[in-house]
Parts: C-alpha cells; sequence; structure tokens
C-alpha cells in the first residue's frame, strides 16, 4: 500500500502540505458562513425601524476584556508554536496550556455576561438586536469550545506525536493555531460590530 | 477470514472504511436507494394529481383510512421529493460516489488527502438521511414547506422542519468535510505529468464543483441555523411584525423579514444547481470522448467555462425572486448576468456537439445516455433563458413551466449523465460489464417516459398551473380552456413507466456484479489512468508508479498503432 504523499514535505509546486491547505480551505468556509450571519445584521438593521446602540444594552468594558484575553491567547497560541520549533515541548506545554486556560476564562466571562442578560429578562426572542447578538456570540462560542477541544487534544494525548513524529506534530500545532487566529479574528470583528456601533 | 493476514477487519473494510473506493461504493449504494425513494414520493403524489382524491393503489393504506392522498402530506411528500432528491440522491451519487471514487484514480493517487475525514463525510451523511427519514414520523409528519423552506410558513410548520433543518446541518457538515478533501486531493496530489490542462474533464468539474459547495453551503447554514433560532428560542429573523395567521395576529417580536431567507437561499441554491449538473457535464465528457476515438473538441474552452461558471453561478441567485417587488435595476443586474452564465453553459453543450463531428462513434449503453443527455440538457438551458427575463418571468414563476425547465436539466440530464457513468465504470468496480440489451431496453424507456413527463408541463405551465398544489387551486380554472389539463394523466402514467423501466436497471446492476461478462482492465480502450488500475483496484490504486505523458483524451492520434495512448503511455516506440 502505498502512503499519501505530502503530509510532512510539501509538495515542490504548490509549496504546500496537504493539511495546511486543507485548513485554508476550511476557513474561508467559516469566513462564508459568519459572513452570511453579517449580512443578515446588515439586512436586518438597514430595514429596521430603530435599532439599539450597542453599547446601551452590552457591557463594553467586559466586551473589552474578553477581547484582550483572547488577543493573548493568540499570542501564546503562537509562542507554544515557536517552543516547538525549538524543540523545548515543556515550554510548548506550558503555552498552550495557558492558551486552554485563556479560553476558558473568555467562556467563563461569557457565560457571565449571558446569564446577566438573562436576569434583565433578555433573551434572544427580545429583539432583533438581541436576537443577532445571541446568535454571532453563540455561534463564535461553539467555535472557540471546538478550539479547546482540539488544543485539549494537542495537549494531551496527541502530544504523544512529539516523540514519534516530531515534524507533523509541529504541523499540527501550527494549523490549529490557524483556526486559533482566524476564531479570535471573528471576535475582533464581532466585538465592534455588537458593542460599539 | 480477513483478521488471520493482519488485515483489516470486516468492520474496518467495509463498513468504516477509510479507502476512498469502499467510501464512494457506500455514497453510491446509499444514494442510489435515497434517488428511489424520493421517486416513490413522487409518483404517490402523480396519483393525486392524475386521480384526484381517488383512493391511492398499493400503498394507500399507509396514507389512513380511506387510502386518499391528503393536502398536508402531499405537501410533505413534495418537500421531501425535492430535498431528498437533490441533497441526498444526486449530488452525493455524483459527488460523493463518482468523485470519491475516480477522482483520485483518474489523478493517479493513493486515495484522498484526508482519508478518515473521508469516512466522517459519509458518515454525517448517512445521518443527515436518516434524520431526514425519520422526520416522516413525528408529529405532523416530515417538512411540508417546500424543498426551498421558505419563511414564515416554514417557521410556523410542524415540527418536521425542524428535524428537517438539523439533517441538513448534518448534510452541509458532510458536503464541507468532502469538499475540503476534494480540493486539497486535486491540488496536491496529481501524479508526476499530470499538469492542469491534462486533467480529465471530470476531475475539473469536480473541482469547480468543490468550490462551490465549499463556499455556497455556509450561508445556508447561517440561515438554517437563524430558521432554528425563529423556531425554537423565538426570535424573528425572518418574520415581519404584525403577521397575521388563520385569522390572528401571531405573538412574536417581529422585525424580521422573510426576504431574507430567500436571499441567504438562494445564495446557496443556485450555485447548487452548478453542483447539480457540472459533475454530469464530466461525466458525460469521458463517456463521450471514450465512445467518438478522437480528442473533445474545444477541451481547453470547456476547462474555462467550468471555471466562469463556477464564478458566476455566485451573483445571478436573484433571478429566483424576480416577482418580491425588486427594483429594477437590481432585477436588471440579475437579468444581465443570469443571460451571462448562459454563456459558458452554451459552450460546453457546443463542445460537445461538435466533438461528435467525424467521430466514429461506438453506440453503447453509457453512450447512449450521454448522447440523450446533450438535446435534454439543451432543452433545459433554452428554456432556462425567458425564465431568467423578468417580464417573462412573472408569468411563468412558480409554474409547472419552471418544474419542466430544471427536471431538463437534472432528470434527463443529470440522471442519464449518473446511468452512463454507472454503465461506464461499473467495469472498473467489479471487474465485470454490464448486460447492454438491458442497459438499452433501460435507457430507450427511460428517454421516452422522461420526455412524456416533462414536455407536457411546459403547456401546463405556459397555461398558468402553479407548482406545488394538491388540487391545482384557482390555477385550473384558468388551465380549463387551454386544454392542457388532460395530460395530468398522460405525466402520471409515464411516471410509473418509467418505474417499470428503471427494474432492468436494477436487475443489471446487481447481478452483473457477480454475473456479468468478465473484462480486462480497460473494456473500452480508454485513456484516462484509472483504467490503468486493476479492476478493481487494490487498497492504494496502482501496482506501480506512474507518469504522464499525454493530455487526457489521445484517440486516435495519426501514426500510433492503436487507435488510443493511455495517459501513463511513454512515447510510442
Ligand atoms: C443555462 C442557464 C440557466 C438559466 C438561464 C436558468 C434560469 C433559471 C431561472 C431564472 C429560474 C427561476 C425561475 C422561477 O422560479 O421563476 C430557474 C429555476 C431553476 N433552475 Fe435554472 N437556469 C439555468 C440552468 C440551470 C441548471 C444547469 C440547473 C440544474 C441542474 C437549473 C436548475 C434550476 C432549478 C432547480 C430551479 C428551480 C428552483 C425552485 O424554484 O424550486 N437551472 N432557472
Ligand atoms: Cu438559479
Amino acid at each position: 500500500m502505498e502512503t499519501i504523499p505530502y503530509t510532512v514535505t510539501p509538495r515542490e509546486d504548490t509549496g504546500l502540505i496537504n493539511a495546511k491547505l486543507g485548513i485554508w480551505l476550511f476557513l474561508a468556509s467559516e469566513v462564508m458562513l459568519f459572513g452570511g450571519l453579517f449580512s443578515a445584521y446588515i439586512f436586518l438593521r438597514l430595514g429596521a425601524v430603530s435599532w439599539p446602540e450597542g453599547s446601551s444594552i452590552l457591557n463594553v468594558p467586559i466586551g473589552t476584556f474578553n477581547t484582550l484575553v483572547l488577543i493573548g491567547s493568540s499570542v501564546t497560541m503562537v509562542l507554544s508554536w515557536a517552543a516547538l520549533a525549538e524543540k523545548r515541548f515543556d515550554r510548548f506545554r506550558l503555552y498552550l496550556g495557558l492558551t486552554m486556560l485563556l479560553s476558558l476564562l473568555f467562556l467563563v466571562v461569557k457565560g457571565f455576561e449571558y446569564s446577566e442578560k438573562f436576569s434583565h429578562h433578555l433573551y434572544p426572542a427580545s429583539s432583533s438586536f438581541m436576537a443577532i447578538y445571541f446568535t454571532l456570540t453563540g455561534l463564535h462560542a461553539l467555535h472557540i469550545i471546538g478550539g479547546l477541544v482540539v488544543n485539549g487534544y494537542l495537549w494531551g494525548p496527541g502530544s504523544k506525536m512529539w516523540a514519534s513524529d516530531p515534524e507533523r506534530f509541529t504541523n499540527r500545532v501550527e494549523i490549529a493555531g490557524l483556526y486559533w487566529h482566524f476564531v479570535d479574528l471573528v471576535w475582533i470583528f464581532l466585538f465592534p460590530v455588537l458593542y460599539l456601533l | 477470514m480477513a483478521e488471520v493476514h493482519g488485515e483489516q477487519s470486516f468492520w474496518r473494510k467495509y463498513i468504516f472504511s477509510i479507502d476512498h473506493k469502499i467510501i464512494g461504493i457506500q455514497y453510491g449504494i446509499t444514494a442510489l436507494f435515497f434517488l428511489l425513494f424520493g421517486f416513490i414520493l413522487m409518483m404517490i403524489m402523480r396519483w393525486q394529481l392524475a386521480y384526484p382524491e381517488q383512493p391511492v393503489p398499493i400503498i394507500g393504506w399507509l396514507l389512513g383510512e380511506e387510502g386518499i392522498l391528503l393536502p398536508e402530506v402531499y405537501n410533505s411528500l413534495g418537500a421531501m421529493h425535492g430535498t431528498i432528491m437533490v441533497f441526498l440522491g444526486i449530488v452525493p451519487l455524483s459527488v460523493g460516489a463518482f468523485g470519491n471514487y475516480f477522482v483520485p484514480l483518474q489523478i493517479g493517487a493513493p486515495d484522498m488527502t484526508f482519508p478518515k475525514l473521508n469516512m466522517a463525510s459519509y458518515w454525517f451523511y448517512f445521518l443527515g438521511g436518516i434524520v431526514m427519514l425519520a422526520s416522516f414520523f413525528v408529529p405532523g409528519g416530515a417538512a411540508n414547506s417546500g424543498w426551498t423552506s421558505y419563511p414564515p410558513l416554514a417557521v410556523i410548520a410542524t415540527m418536521g422542519q425542524t428535524m428537517w433543518l438539523v439533517g441538513m446541518v448534518f448534510l452541509i457538515t458532510s458536503s464541507l468535510l468532502g469538499a475540503v478533501n476534494f480540493i486539497t486531493t486535486i491540488i496536491q496530489l496529481r501524479v508526476k505529468g499530470l499538469t492542469w490542462m491534462r486533467l480529465p474533464f471530470f476531475v475539473w468539474s469536480q473541482l469547480v464543483t468543490a468550490f462551490l459547495l465549499l463556499l455556497a453551503f455556509p450561508p445556508l447554514e447561517a440561515a438554517g441555523v437563524m430558521q432554528l433560532m425563529d423556531r425554537l428560542a423565538g426570535t424573528s429573523f425572518f418574520l415581519p411584525s404584525g403577521l397575521v395567521v388563520s385569522g390572528q395576529v401571531l405573538e412574536v417580536t417581529g422585525g424580521g423579514s422573510p426576504l431574507l431567507w430567500q436571499h441567504l437561499f438562494w445564495f446557496l441554491a443556485h450555485p447548487e444547481v452548478y453542483v447539480l449538473i457540472l459533475p454530469a457535464m464530466g461525466i458525460v465528457a469521458e463517456v463521450l470522448a471514450t465512445n467518438i476515438r478522437k480528442p473533445l473538441w474545444g477541451y481547453r474552452a470547456m476547462v474555462y467555462s467550468a471555471v466562469f461558471l463556477g464564478f458566476m453561478s455566485f451573483i445571478v441567485w436573484a433571478h429566483h425572486m424576480f416577482l418580491t417587488g425588486m427594483g429594477t435595476t437590481l432585477s436588471g443586474f440579475f437579468q444581465t448576468t443570469t443571460m451571462i452564465i448562459s454563456i459558458p453553459s452554451v459552450i460546453i453543450l457546443t463542445a460537445f456537439l461538435l466533438s461528435l463531428w467525424g467521430g466514429s462513434i461506438r453506440f453503447t449503453t453509457p453512450m447512449l445516455f450521454a448522447l440523450g443527455f446533450i438535446p435534454m440538457f439543451g432543452l433545459g438551458g433554452l428554456t432556462g433563458l425567458p425564465l431568467g427575463l423578468a417580464p417573462a418571468d412573472i408569468h411563468l414563476h412558480d409554474t409547472y413551466y419552471v418544474i419542466a425547465h430544471f427536471h431538463y436539466m437534472v432528470a434527463p440530464g443529470t440522471i442519464f449523465a449518473l446511468f452512463a457513468g454507472v454503465y461506464h465504470w461499473f467495469p472498473k468496480i467489479t471487474g465485470r460489464r454490464m448486460n447492454e440489451t438491458l442497459g438499452k431496453i433501460h435507457f430507450w424507456g427511460s428517454f421516452v417516459c422522461m420526455n412524456g413527463i416533462f414536455m407536457p408541463m411546459f403547456a401546463q405551465g405556459m397555461a398558468g398551473i402553479s407548482r406545488r398544489l394538491w388540487d391545482g387551486g384557482i390555477s385550473y380554472q384558468f388551465a380549463q380552456d387551454a386544454g392542457v389539463l388532460w395530460s395530468n394523466e398522460l405525466i402520471s402514467i409515464s411516471a410509473w413507466v418509467l418505474f417499470l423501466f428503471q427494474i432492468p436497471f436494477v436487475y443489471n446492476l446487481i447481478r452483473s456484479i457477480k454475473g456479468g461478462e468478465i473484462v480486462d482492465d480497460n473494456p473500452w480502450e480508454a485513456t484516462t489512468l484509472e483504467w490503468a488500475a486493476p479492476s478493481p483496484p487494490p487498497h492504494g490504486n496502482f501496482t506501480e508508479p506512474l507518469t504522464v505523458y499525454r493530455p487526457a483524451y489521445e484517440y486516435s492520434v495519426p501514426g500510433a498503432v492503436k487507435d488510443f495512448l493511455p495517459q501513463h503511455q511513454p512515447e510510442e516506440g
């Protein structure tokens, strides 16, 4: 049985390994997914009789805090990959662990924000604004959870690969990182659109 | 026993296989089942249209005491017919089955780039199918707001609609995984020497299709999530304020827009129609080239057309919405793009026609189906033009004319191409050929019946008969004078006879697996790489490393010894 080529070394004419191309394609489809929701936001807002200012309903300081948390997690994600490139497995663990802690922190803060809204009887059904707010941030939170699962795997059981195939493992961490930066980027769009505009 | 030699267990080999060929076959069998199922739904509906409110024979007992097809059940059957045919039948067969099996083979690859994702893609599809089937048994029955699920109707519909949305999320996930896999496979795993302009047209068609699936489906997923929110969390994404249902104002937040759904839906669903047709064109190209014994005419133009079609299909969607009161500027834009997008289709069609010129045609069963595809696709395309022009569409929208238009594309069009593919590639999959006589009966019977079904619908539509109605409603009164109502019976009978003509196919298919004539690895004397592999190809596909030396369709090259030069064959010596 022949094995599948270009899992570790890039193909010459494309300069890519398979998984790298795969994740870019996947992210392109994610752009379309969030793009669909963003265009729904624009569509509804343009057609609305009145539209509340985000800051009058949402807590801007908390949102800003969460934005910083996510940006921080992106930085630690890069550091964990860089640590692998320097063959420092212990540091990799440390930084990826930090990334996961920060993403957990983000979710906890988000949960706190949600429950505050619920306690003021603000639900998805309350208004078009709340509907799109909960849908967009909820979908984003699902993506954070997805990232947590992937990173948790790479931190725990998946890290065995470091011993057997370090190059491939480093690639995996890089690809998980690309996904994570994307999730971060989505939030960086979401935050001003929902909280500030 | 399989395990003895350290081989994969039964489960790994046939059920949770990661071999693209097994996955392709799994897709194929499941999709054929759904095609049959969707067809049966339609045959039941045709009874009501031919013999209104008379007890349905054979399966009437399923429908309640009197055996009459009730309007609400009719609506469910219609919505599920469309959904099943498009999302569970045709796309899985053309992409999941043929694409999976033959793209890696045609590019000389050992498998897809991500075999495990490939397996996951099948199982998501399977789950989506189960959810759709299960929805028939929930209170209120399966989804009944059309395959387009337009709100507000869909939002206030029975529980089947929720199942429909959940099922769609599974199917979208499946096609997303598939699309990523196809694109990376085609870009990364082409064997040495297989440059872009040497790719078989089928591979090109799958590449463009994968891009459409990748980029067009997510907005529908977004829309699906919003419709789920509307149904489950009480939001009003698609519900306007002050909506009156059964004489009562609906108690919702309001402020939403049903048009938003239509935009998001058609942003997917127009590219989706090219997902339905492009792989079919790819199959027809392969079958034609093999059976005319000369290179395809205008290969390059065909490739550029397919790519252009892919791009354009993202900016024509609102031609499905001319009746929503859009302004003339907008409709002018979409009319223009629609006219432009028909050009590449015509180029491909013309290339097929001109390829026939001067060929020494072998009239095999796959070739008959491919030849049948050409005029049927032509008719479907030509009748699309009036629909793309708002003044004509205002009259024709939501009539049987539209039904006829797109069925000429997908039924005697795509489905014929899929049949061509089955007969053409069966020898590769099994090492045996299907019976030609049965195949010809299948073709001629289907060809006549298909036209018997869809041709009269053009007339019905032009006479103003609305689609989707259980009893024709007021449109039957308009149509009375036009003298088109009698053809309801003709259409229905043609549909049932069409079913009978599928029996030789199913019999042929099953019987030939064990009893077909044994053939060698390249029975059609074809040039593309899949024929360089053993039949059936082993795990890993090829027995020796390949290099490609020439374009895909080198038939009847002057001076060559044989009338075909396989892509992997070095210079004639
Ligand atoms: C060749 C160029 C084509 C043109 C100009 C064209 C034009 C149109 C237009 C304007 C409509 C909307 C009609 C209405 O609802 O009033 C329509 C409907 C449709 N077309 Fe085409 N079409 C073309 C090719 C295709 C192809 C290749 C397919 C698929 C294989 C296809 C499948 C459909 C389907 C499924 C619908 C109906 C959707 C629905 O309302 O349920 N068309 N077409
Ligand atoms: Cu369209």
